[in-house]
């Protein structure tokens, strides 16, 4: 491959928009926050989702004014210029009685100008011109479980879009999986015209029926290069070749703990993650209040810890859910951000850390991409 | 009757930069018709004061005369002639 790369990841949180940039993934210059509005009100907002469109590298930011409610915002000049649609990006449609409360996910479909927004209330949309307007998924907001989905100690929400998987080797446009609290896996096999739950296995220790069909709280799954997928679940660990099909089977075996946020799968080799795990449901800090990456190199079979080039004092911010993933280039960079506001990254090429920024407002997610 | 709407800072960009709205408006009205009226005019300002339902965002407080609005009927309140109406961004944010 020819010619410097350059990556960009973009940081929201809980305060505002950063940026970083890096030719070599070792040094990175930091800008932010950044300045959405002149009038500093969606630019020091909390940022709850980012995304970098794969077909443009238009940038899109979901933002929460504590004020003047939610909104979307995007960028087509890698973060120097933005710009907000005259009207509400996401809206419910007057049918529903329902109000956005915030964007959780930003993903992008296979078709160039397809994003998919998993929001608060549970509810995906959908926009076909990049993210200026979207559109409600009316299938999944009609499913008769909807009722019974109630909230994660986050919220209501989809917080999961992959489009075009289903599992391994069932790659293709019409399929959709998303996850949420509670609720868990469901997944679409008709470009978002019919769903149904993909949950066998994975256990909901909070329900009197331990493994039901849906109400699963599932915190994230993500999606391995082979279609296959890795999910980290309100307690359990769990890896699945086809929920549809063979259901879900544990992998926390090797890890300190089952219960965590944030779970990345390698971009190239199915057989590898990440994993960021957190004491429990009622401790969310580190396990031994230590800083440490968790990656299975073997399908979850075996988990070692990466620490290198991490803090080794004690620490005690812990990794949310959308605040860790990978850059996708072929040498795969991997990111994450605490709630300390630190942020670190990883080639795969080197077994270690290296500290992107320190000290920004708690991190709440992260995306990167070669730009 | 004509009643005038006065803008915080915040919002003014959504109003070509006005500070005060004078609003023309049958009467007898309620708060809601005076805000329709308000974003008939600048219907960017909408979304920043009311949910997709209609509903006052939680942050925003809007006085009538020397009343929060929640106090007298919230967007039913009775708005008289030449009052004044002022949006107002509550104590929010960390």
């Amino acid at each position: 491959m020819g010619g410097v790369m350059t990556y960009l990841l973009i940081i929201g949180t809980r305060k505002g928009l950063f940026t970083a940039r890096s030719e070599d993934r070792r040094s990175w210059e930091v800008l932010g926050p950044h300045r959405l509005d002149e009038n500093d009100d969606a630019g020091m907002s909390p940022v709850y989702t980012v995304g970098i469109d794969p077909h443009t590298h238009r940038l899109l930011v979901g933002t929460e004014s504590w004020h003047f409610g939610p909104s979307v915002w995007h960028s087509d000049d890698l973060g120097r210029t933005w710009t907000e649609p005259g009207t509400a990006p996401i809206a419910f449609p007057e049918d529903t009685d329902a109000s956005l409360v915030r964007a959780w996910q930003f993903a992008f479909g296979p078709e160039p100008g397809t994003v998919y927004a998993g929001v608060e209330p549970h509810a995906l949309f959908r926009s076909t011109d990049g993210g200026d307007h979207f559109t409600l998924v009316r299938s999944l907001w009609d499913h008769p479980h909807r009722a019974e989905w109630f909230p994660g100690a986050g919220g209501a929400a989809i917080h999961t879009v992959l489009p075009g998987v289903l599992g391994s080797g069932e790659r293709f446009p019409e399929a959709i999986t998303v996850a949420m609290p509670t609720g868990g896996v469901y997944q679409s096999s008709d470009d978002g015209e019919s769903w149904a739950p993909t949950n066998r296995g994975i256990s909901a220790g909070f329900l009197p029926d331990p493994e039901p069909e849906f109400g699963q709280c599932v915190h994230k799954v993500t999606v391995a290069p082979d279609g296959s997928f890795y999910a980290q679940n309100h307690h359990g660990v769990y890896r699945s070749a086809s929920p549809a099909t063979e259901g879900w089977r544990p992998i926390e075996t090797g890890l300190p703990t089952d219960f965590g946020f944030a779970i990345v799968a390698h971009p190239h080799r199915a057989e590898s993650a990440f994993n960021f795990p957190v004491v429990s449901q009622e401790v969310h800090l580190p396990p031994e209040n230590r800083l440490r990456a968790y990656r299975t190199d073997d399908s979850g079979e075996s988990w070692r810890a990466i620490d290198a080039g991490l803090p080794e004092e004690p620490y005690f911010g812990i990794v949310l859910r959308d605040a860790a993933c990978t850059d996708g280039a072929e040498v795969p960079g991997f990111y994450f951000g605490t709630r300390n506001g630190d942020v670190y990254a990883l080639t795969d090429d080197e077994e270690r850390w290296h500290r992107v920024v320190a000290h920004l407002p708690d991190v709440l997610c992260v995306r990167a991409a070669e730009v | 009757m004509r009643v005038i709407v006065h803008l915080p800072g915040l919002l003014r960009s959504d109003a070509d930069g006005a500070a005060h709205v004078p609003v023309e408006v049958d009467g007898p009205v309620a708060l809601r018709g005076v805000l329709d009226a308000l974003v008939a005019r600048h219907p960017g300002l909408d979304r920043r004061i009311r949910d997709e339902r209609g509903l006052l965002r939680r942050y925003v407080n809007v006085f009538v005369d020397e009343d929060e609005c929640r106090t007298i009927g919230g967007l039913d309140a009775p708005v008289h002639d030449g009052a004044d109406v002022r949006l107002l961004p509550s104590v929010a944010g960390g």
